[in-house]
């Protein structure tokens, strides 16, 4: 009954071309906005942000990633580790070359180190499709990880093998290193990811979103239509690699403070994949789910007994988190394989009609 | 991709009147299937030519030909008077060739909207940066391109349908909806495959109407695949006949109609 588009005329196709063009939308995500702007930053303790939000919002940048390639171009990838690693290392050697350049710039820039590499990985897209491309840029997986443990130039030749991120101020706050507060290392993360986010939403609904679709929907019809598809699989690779290294170099210097390199290991690479499918293939919301779902969730069952005064055993709680866990996701993909954010655009469907059945 | 319209891939031959297309002694095999030998014919500008023939004649290989999904043996093309060798798809594509398939290939994720839009990519130029900016010139281009879609969904009378997905559509409005994008790209030369195909009597006859148009009012040269000889006869101004990979008739309906040799190919000849 509330949820009602009729009587929202676009007069104009500017007007129409929005990317959230209901209005009860509008109020829903700035409200969304204004909690993780404000609210959360404002209220919650050291321990959320470190365990929840922090994480969230640099697995939802890296989720968003990945969408672009799998979700919108239809090209399979299980380099994502891979390719947060070479963000993130190039993070690294660009900070201790350039140490007085700030650190936002440098972690923008880390990307397109990223990108290069994605695109060279991506060349195989050209000629192999599905699972088998998914093998080739498993290659690159393990490839680059070795690349990172055995190349000493790329953490300084550091005798632990890691890299450790130094102290960085910013406008007078410290924004990396161990002194560095929780809450400013929030914000960055959350302002890149937010420009991330728009970049992505920009690029979905112009030309380049409906190139990457209609290469996924069907390559030799967008072929015939004059879309050259080395171009739109190479811009897809380099675009979606870009973000996942700015969320590889969040991860670590904003996250994490030191990193080896079997912290990119495939069990990342499935982590993103996974927060994908689950929140919803081709939907930018669906890379908030999905991250949500994967990295929020299991924090939030763990603190449930705590919280319930129940006296639980620490490994009986996370045993039994990933039972819950698990089961959830064979749920969701049984009642809904196109993830979350369709499970959430049914919702609105129904929203719609309520309290009247059709 | 103009790099590789380069001048060692394409030589001015002499145009020919207003002879669109050309199509000169092609010959394509498959291993040791022939599907097309020595055909040739020409394709007048602002005329509408249908290529007919019995199953496995080759008409689909005949499309094929022309918008650079196969590469025949033998045999030379031209088009605008323009002698061309191999050629990618979107390479033709920015010639000013479309086209539609038998079995409708769509974006089936997309809108009709985002459809016929997507046939108007060759014609958007604004690169990356603007793209991810999106307000300014990425938006306006947007805007005037949106414009041109709408013309032609108001042309096809697909309004209802813009913010559909295209997979949820019934088959004869996926058809509609390809037509438009291919419509979208403003053609020369427009190729249908069998765009009748598994329709009812209502939707042939909006079809033809639709073809009829085109021709017209955007002046575009049709070349269509057609086994309803109703509708073929009706539509064309000039008919090729292939039969087993080979040209056996080439004329106006009439003349193809009283033809023996078509008529032996369909009936048989005893």
């Amino acid at each position: 009954m509330y949820y009602r588009e009729s009587g929202d005329f676009k007069t104009s196709y500017q007007a129409d071309n929005q990317f959230i063009s209901v209005y009860q939308d509008k109020i829903l995500v700035s409200i969304i906005i204004f909690l993780f702007w404000l609210v959360l930053p404002l209220s919650v303790s050291e321990f959320t942000f470190q365990a929840i939000l922090i994480p969230f919002v640099i697995y939802s940048t890296a989720a968003l990633g990945l969408n672009i390639l799998t979700g919108y171009a239809g090209q399979i990838s299980l380099g994502t580790g891979a390719f947060m690693g070479v963000g993130a290392y190039s993070c690294y050697k660009l900070v201790t070359y350039f140490p007085e350049v700030n650190i936002l710039i440098i972690v923008l820039l880390s990307g397109l180190f990223s990108s290069i590499i994605g695109v060279l990985f991506g060349l195989p897209s050209l000629k192999i499709k599905g699972f088998y491309l998914a093998i080739a840029t498993l290659a690159a997986q393990f490839f680059l990880i070795w690349i990172f443990e055995k190349v000493a130039w790329l953490y300084n030749y550091n005798n632990s093998g890691a890299i450790e991120v130094p102290t960085s101020t910013s406008f007078n706050f410290v924004v990396t290193g161990p002194s560095a507060s929780s809450i400013t290392k929030y914000y960055i993360v959350l302002i890149i990811c937010s420009l991330m986010t728009l970049i992505t939403i920009n690029l979905i609904r112009g030309r380049f979103g409906r190139v990457w679709q209609s290469v996924r929907d069907n390559d030799i019809s967008s072929e015939i239509i004059g879309i050259n598809i080395l171009h739109a699989k190479i811009s897809a690779f380099a675009i979606s690699s870009y973000v996942i290294g700015v969320s590889g170099a969040m991860l670590v210097f904003f996250w994490k403070g030191a990193a080896e390199a079997n912290l990119f290991d495939i069990g990342l690479s499935f982590r993103i994949l996974f927060m994908v499918i689950i929140g919803g293939l081709g939907s930018v919301l669906g890379a908030f789910f999905g991250a949500f779902f994967i990295v929020v969730l299991p924090v939030l069952i763990n603190v449930v007994p705590q919280f319930m005064g129940l006296a639980v055993a620490s490994e009986t709680v996370e045993h039994v988190n990933l039972i819950i866990i698990g089961s959830l996701i064979i749920a969701i993909l049984i009642i809904e394989p196109h993830g979350l954010s369709r499970l959430w655009s049914i919702g609105r469907e129904k929203l719609r009609l309520w309290p009247f059945p059709h | 991709m103009n790099a590789s319209l380069a001048p060692d891939n394409i030589q001015p031959t002499s145009p020919s009147g207003n002879t669109l297309l050309e199509v000169d002694q092609i010959s394509l095999s498959f291993g040791g299937v022939k599907a097309l030998q020595d055909v040739s014919f020409s394709v007048e500008e602002k005329q509408i030519t249908a290529i007919i023939g019995p199953n496995g004649a080759g008409k689909t290989s005949m499309l094929n030909v022309i918008n650079g999904f196969y590469h025949p043996q033998q045999g030379q093309i031209h088009f605008k008077g323009l002698h061309r060798k191999q050629m990618r798809p979107h390479e033709a594509a920015v010639q000013g060739i479309a086209r539609t398939f038998q079995n409708v290939a769509l974006f089936k994720g997309m809108s009709t909207l985002n459809n016929i839009m997507a046939g108007r990519n060759l014609k958007m130029k604004k690169n990356l940066f603007w793209q991810a900016l999106y307000y300014g010139p990425a938006r306006d281009e947007e805007m005037r391109h949106r414009l041109e879609a709408e013309k032609i969904i108001d042309f096809l009378e697909i309004q209802s349908i813009r913010k559909t997905p295209v997979g949820r559509l019934p088959y004869g409005l996926q058809k509609r909806v390809e037509l438009g994008r291919a419509l979208a790209m403003e053609p020369d030369l427009l190729l249908l495959d069998e765009p009748m195909a598994g329709m009812n009597l209502e939707e042939k006859q909006d079809m033809c109407r639709f073809v009829l148009d085109i021709n017209e009012q955007y002046g575009t040269t049709i070349v269509l695949i057609e086994h309803d000889m109703g509708v073929v006869m009706d539509l064309s101004e000039r008919v090729v006949v292939l039969d087993y990979g080979r040209k056996i008739a080439d004329g106006t309906p009439d003349e193809v109609r009283s033809n023996q040799t078509v008529i032996d190919a369909y009936l048989g000849n005893n």
